[in-house]
C-alpha cells in the first residue's frame, strides 16, 4: 500500500469515527424522545430524520450543498460571522457522513429504548432517582446492545458514504478524498490496482464493522 | 398515617377511576376484580400518572392538589412500590437492586439499615446474585426489601402474590406480616384475594369500575376467610 493509499484509509477510518462520535449524544437524545415521549410534530420528525436514507445520496448532498455553501442559509452565517468555510473541507465530509448515518443510528437506538419495559423506569423513579439517573443507569444499560449495534451500523455506513459527501466536499486529494472516493476516482483513471488495494482495505472496514453488529444483536436476541 | 384521596377524576380507557376517600388504618386493602383500576389509583398516588382532577395528601403533605398545580415528583414522593411484575431491574445483581433507593436510615434504632431489613426478609444469601437467578419467592422478598430501602413514608404493593401458587404465598404472608408488625409502615395493598386481605389488612375499600362501592373491616365483608 503506498503512503497516499494509507494516508486516505486513515483519513476514512477517522473521519467517520468522528462524525459516528458526534452523532451519538444527539441521536440517543432524539431517538429517546421518539420512543418515549408523543409530542406535537413527532412525525414530521421521524419523517425528516428517515429522509437520508430513502433520498439518492446526491440529492441530500446537493441540499446540504445549499445549505453550508458561502451563499446558503448555515454557510453565509458562518462565513460571515466566523469567517469560517465549511464546503470543500473535511469538516464538509464530516457533516455529510454524519448527516447520512444518523437515520441508522436513531432508528436502532429507538428500537432498543421501545424494548426496555417502561415500568422498570418508573420504579427507578419512585427509588429516588431523577431522569438523567433513570437513563444512565437502567435505560441505557438495558438498550445498550441494541444501541452498539446501532452505533456500529452507523460507522459503517459512514465508511462507505460516497454520494453526499462528492457533493459537499468535492474529491480533492489529502484533504477530502474518502476510501469510495478514491475508489471512484481510481477507475476512472484506469488505476486498477490501486482501486483493488482501496476496494480489499474498504471491505475488510466494512466486514468487521457489520460482523460486530451482527455479533451483539444475536447476543441480545438470545435468551437470557 | 393519614392519607386523603379527594377529588379523584382519573380517565381510562373504559371508565374513569373516580375516588373520594380518607384512610387512616395501617394496612388498607384496594379490593377488586381485574380490571377495576386498581394499579391506576396506586400508579396515581406514586405519581407515576396524571389525573384529570385529584388531591392527594399523606399526613401533613400534599403530594397533588391539581386545583392549585402542585404536583411533587415521583422521586420526591418517598413512596415504596412493589409492583405486580416486581420490576427488578434484571442487569443488576441483586445487591445492586437493593441499593439502587437505599437511603440514610432515617430511623436511630437502624429499622431501616441495609442490615435489618435483609435478616427481616432472610435475603442474605441472595444479595450476590443476579435476579434472573431467583425463585419467584426469593424476587418477591428483594423486590420488598428495595422497596423497604428507600426508607419510604407509604408502601403500596400491587398484588404482590398473585404470581405465586398457594404453597409460596404461604411462605410470603408471614414476611408480609413482619413488615407490617415491625416497621409500622401504612400500606395500600392491592388484591382481588378476599384471604390475603383478611390475613394482613385493618380496612378493605371495595373497588368495581373505577369506583369505592363498600368499605369495612375484612371480617365484615368477607366473614373469616383468612389464609
Amino acid at each position: 500500500m503506498t503512503s497516499e493509499e494509507a494516508q486516505i484509509v486513515w483519513f476514512t477510518a477517522w473521519v467517520s469515527a468522528l462524525s459516528t462520535v458526534v452523532i451519538v449524544p444527539p441521536g440517543l437524545g432524539v431517538a429517546w424522545l421518539l420512543a418515549r415521549h408523543r409530542w406535537p410534530g413527532k412525525t414530521l420528525v421521524e419523517t425528516l430524520i428517515s429522509l437520508p436514507l430513502v433520498m439518492p445520496p446526491v440529492a441530500t448532498g446537493l441540499i446540504l450543498l445549499k445549505l453550508l455553501g458561502r451563499h446558503g442559509a448555515i454557510g453565509s452565517f458562518l462565513h460571515n460571522t466566523l469567517d469560517f468555510d465549511l464546503v470543500f473541507t473535511w469538516r464538509a465530509v464530516l457533516v455529510s457522513l454524519g448527516v447520512m448515518s444518523f437515520p441508522l443510528l436513531v432508528r436502532s437506538a429507538r428500537v432498543a429504548f421501545e424494548e426496555v419495559n417502561p415500568r422498570l423506569e418508573q420504579i427507578a423513579r419512585t427509588l429516588g432517582a431523577g431522569n438523567s439517573r433513570v437513563f444512565c443507569t437502567i435505560t441505557l444499560p438495558l438498550a445498550l446492545r441494541g444501541v452498539i449495534g446501532g452505533t456500529v451500523l452507523a460507522f459503517a455506513r459512514a465508511l462507505g458514504e460516497f454520494g453526499a459527501t462528492i457533493m459537499v466536499a468535492g474529491n480533492i486529494p489529502g484533504k477530502t478524498s474518502t476510501l469510495s472516493l478514491a475508489i471512484f476516482q481510481s477507475v476512472q483513471l484506469g488505476q486498477d490496482a490501486h482501486a483493488f488495494r482501496l476496494l480489499a482495505v474498504s471491505v475488510a472496514l466494512a466486514f468487521a464493522a457489520v460482523w460486530c453488529s451482527e455479533c451483539l444483536l444475536r447476543h441480545k436476541r438470545a435468551p437470557a | 398515617m393519614k392519607m386523603l384521596l379527594k377529588n379523584i377524576v382519573l380517565p381510562l380507557a373504559d371508565f374513569t377511576v373516580e375516588a373520594d376517600v380518607e384512610i387512616e388504618s395501617q394496612v388498607t386493602a384496594v379490593f377488586g376484580p381485574s380490571g377495576a383500576g386498581k394499579t391506576s389509583l396506586l400508579d396515581l398516588v406514586a405519581g407515576l400518572r396524571r389525573a384529570r382532577s385529584a388531591f392527594i395528601q399523606l399526613d401533613e403533605r400534599v403530594l397533588t392538589d391539581t386545583a392549585r398545580g402542585v404536583e411533587t415528583p415521583t422521586r420526591r414522593r418517598e413512596i415504596g412500590y412493589v409492583p405486580q411484575d416486581l420490576a427488578l431491574f434484571p442487569h443488576l445483581s441483586v445487591r445492586g437492586n437493593l441499593l439502587y433507593g437505599c437511603k440514610k436510615d432515617p430511623n436511630p434504632s437502624g429499622l431501616f439499615s441495609f442490615e435489618h431489613v435483609i435478616q427481616t426478609l432472610e435475603i442474605g444469601s441472595l444479595v450476590e446474585r443476579g435476579v434472573a437467578n431467583l425463585s419467584g419467592g426469593e424476587k418477591q422478598r428483594a423486590s420488598l426489601a428495595r422497596a423497604l430501602l428507600s426508607s419510604p413514608r407509604l408502601l403500596l404493593l400491587d398484588e404482590p402474590l398473585s404470581s405465586l401458587d398457594s404453597k409460596l404465598k404461604q411462605q410470603i404472608i408471614p414476611y408480609l406480616k413482619k413488615i407490617r408488625d415491625e416497621f409500622r409502615l401504612p400500606i395500600l395493598y392491592v388484591t382481588h384475594d378476599a384471604g390475603e386481605a383478611s390475613a394482613l389488612c385493618d380496612e378493605v375499600l371495595v373497588m368495581e369500575r373505577g369506583r369505592f362501592v363498600r368499605r369495612g373491616k375484612p371480617a365484615e365483608l368477607f366473614g373469616s376467610s383468612e389464609l
